[in-house]
């Protein structure tokens, strides 16, 4: 009888990770790049005499970061995160909850702590689940998925959508902020966003140095 | 030296700080209640309490439990965890019973901070937690039984 109790639950384990293998797919991590993608120093924006245009340049080389994955996926349009660089549905399928924290008994401290945890020995796919002690969703109002770096700049400028900052402490934040700057530390197995949150922070004070202009 | 709480006593580890808490819980506690399904935060039969709240142990390393307060199913007790007991055997909701434990420490932590779960709400705490037998439906009727009986 024992013997048998023990048999089912070592079969119903095998089960689930056979169920949980069918999937895989869907939750790889990314096929991370052979090379890192650098970002261009502010200095090599010097040569555009036109400030304005010059800004929305430099503010497309930050879009490098904007647009990458790994910060668009915790921007979604919906109350959905988004996983890997094929930005799909977050595996399992939590939502946004109160303050993007998750929901109650499905908070995202459920699984995610306040460091990534690297994942030994248990599959080919997932080698960490990614952490940060202020992990959570961006507001609904900070939507990034789906919209055009121009539509994503007047987003960051405008204090209806944007948590009431100013544009100092968006460059603050940009090139400061601890969940943030996570992107370029996102764990085994995650491809991080371009260059540096310093070479990006840089990108984004010389931006509002320039006026703040937006791409069209 | 790791020290933590345990199901209301106090315990330390001083092996690797890396292990799962899953693995201390199991292995060294010899408390096997707590069940592996996955091993990477996909299936929730690893579920449970850290200072209060859901947190699959497998992908917790006991480094950082240091301090903390931990509890299992066969530590869970107060109005809630009653509450989701009665219900779960009135209507029989196991099948097979892997998923059960992960799948009562989420429903108890979703009582405790909801006590009157919608459909929605319960879809959303239980999400994490496979059931291979498909129990989804008497979970859920069981959730709901449990908060009417809590309501009194
Ligand atoms: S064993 Fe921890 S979530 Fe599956
Ligand atoms: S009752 Fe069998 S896996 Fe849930």
């Amino acid at each position: 009888m024992i013997r048998n109790i023990t048999f089912t639950s070592i079969s119903v384990c095998l089960v689930l990770n056979a169920v949980i293998a069918a999937s895989n797919i869907s939750w790889a991590q990314d096929k991370v790049a052979a090379k890192a993608v650098e970002l261009k120093p502010v200095s090599t924006f010097q040569s555009i005499t036109d400030e304005k245009q010059r800004s929305v340049a430099l503010f497309e080389e930050a879009g490098k970061v904007i647009q990458h994955p790994r910060c668009v996926n915790c921007h979604p349009a919906t109350d959905r995160p988004l996983q890997n660089l094929t930005m799909h549905p977050h595996q399992p399928p939590v939502t946004r909850g109160d303050g993007g924290m998750g929901v109650p008994g499905m908070m995202c401290t459920t699984c995610h702590g306040s460091e990534n945890v690297p994942v030994i020995g248990q599959a080919e796919t997932i080698k960490s689940i990614p952490g940060n002690p202020n992990w959570h969703l961006a507001p609904i109002e900070m939507a990034w998925e789906g919209k055009s770096l121009g539509a994503i700049c007047a987003q960051i400028k405008d204090h209806e959508r944007n948590g009431g900052k100013s544009i100092d402490q968006i460059v603050e934040h940009m090139g400061q902020d601890h969940l943030v700057g996570w992107a370029w530390n996102p764990g085994e197995g995650r491809e991080p966003a371009p260059g540096t949150q310093k070479a990006f922070g840089e990108l984004i004070k010389a931006w509002a140095q320039t006026g703040a202009a937006c791409p069209s | 030296m790791i020290t933590f709480k345990l199901n209301g006593q106090q315990r330390t580890f001083d092996g690797d700080p890396d292990t799962p808490l899953l693995w201390v819980l199991r292995d060294f506690e010899k408390l096997t209640g707590t069940k592996y399904g996955c091993g990477i935060a996909q299936c929730g039969a690893c579920t449970v309490h850290l200072d209060g709240m859901t947190r699959r142990s497998c992908i917790t390393p006991i480094a950082t439990v240091d301090g903390s307060e931990v509890v299992t199913i066969e530590g869970i007790e107060g109005k809630e965890a009653e509450a989701v007991q009665k219900a779960w055997v009135a209507i029989d909701v196991p099948q097979c019973g892997y998923c059960q434990s992960g799948q009562i420490m989420s429903a108890v932590s979703l009582l405790q901070m909801t006590p009157k779960p919608s459909d929605d709400d319960i879809d959303g705490a239980m999400a994490g937690n496979i059931c291979r037998c498909a129990t989804y439906q008497r979970i859920r009727q069981a959730i709901h039984d449990a908060a009417d009986t809590m309501e009194g």
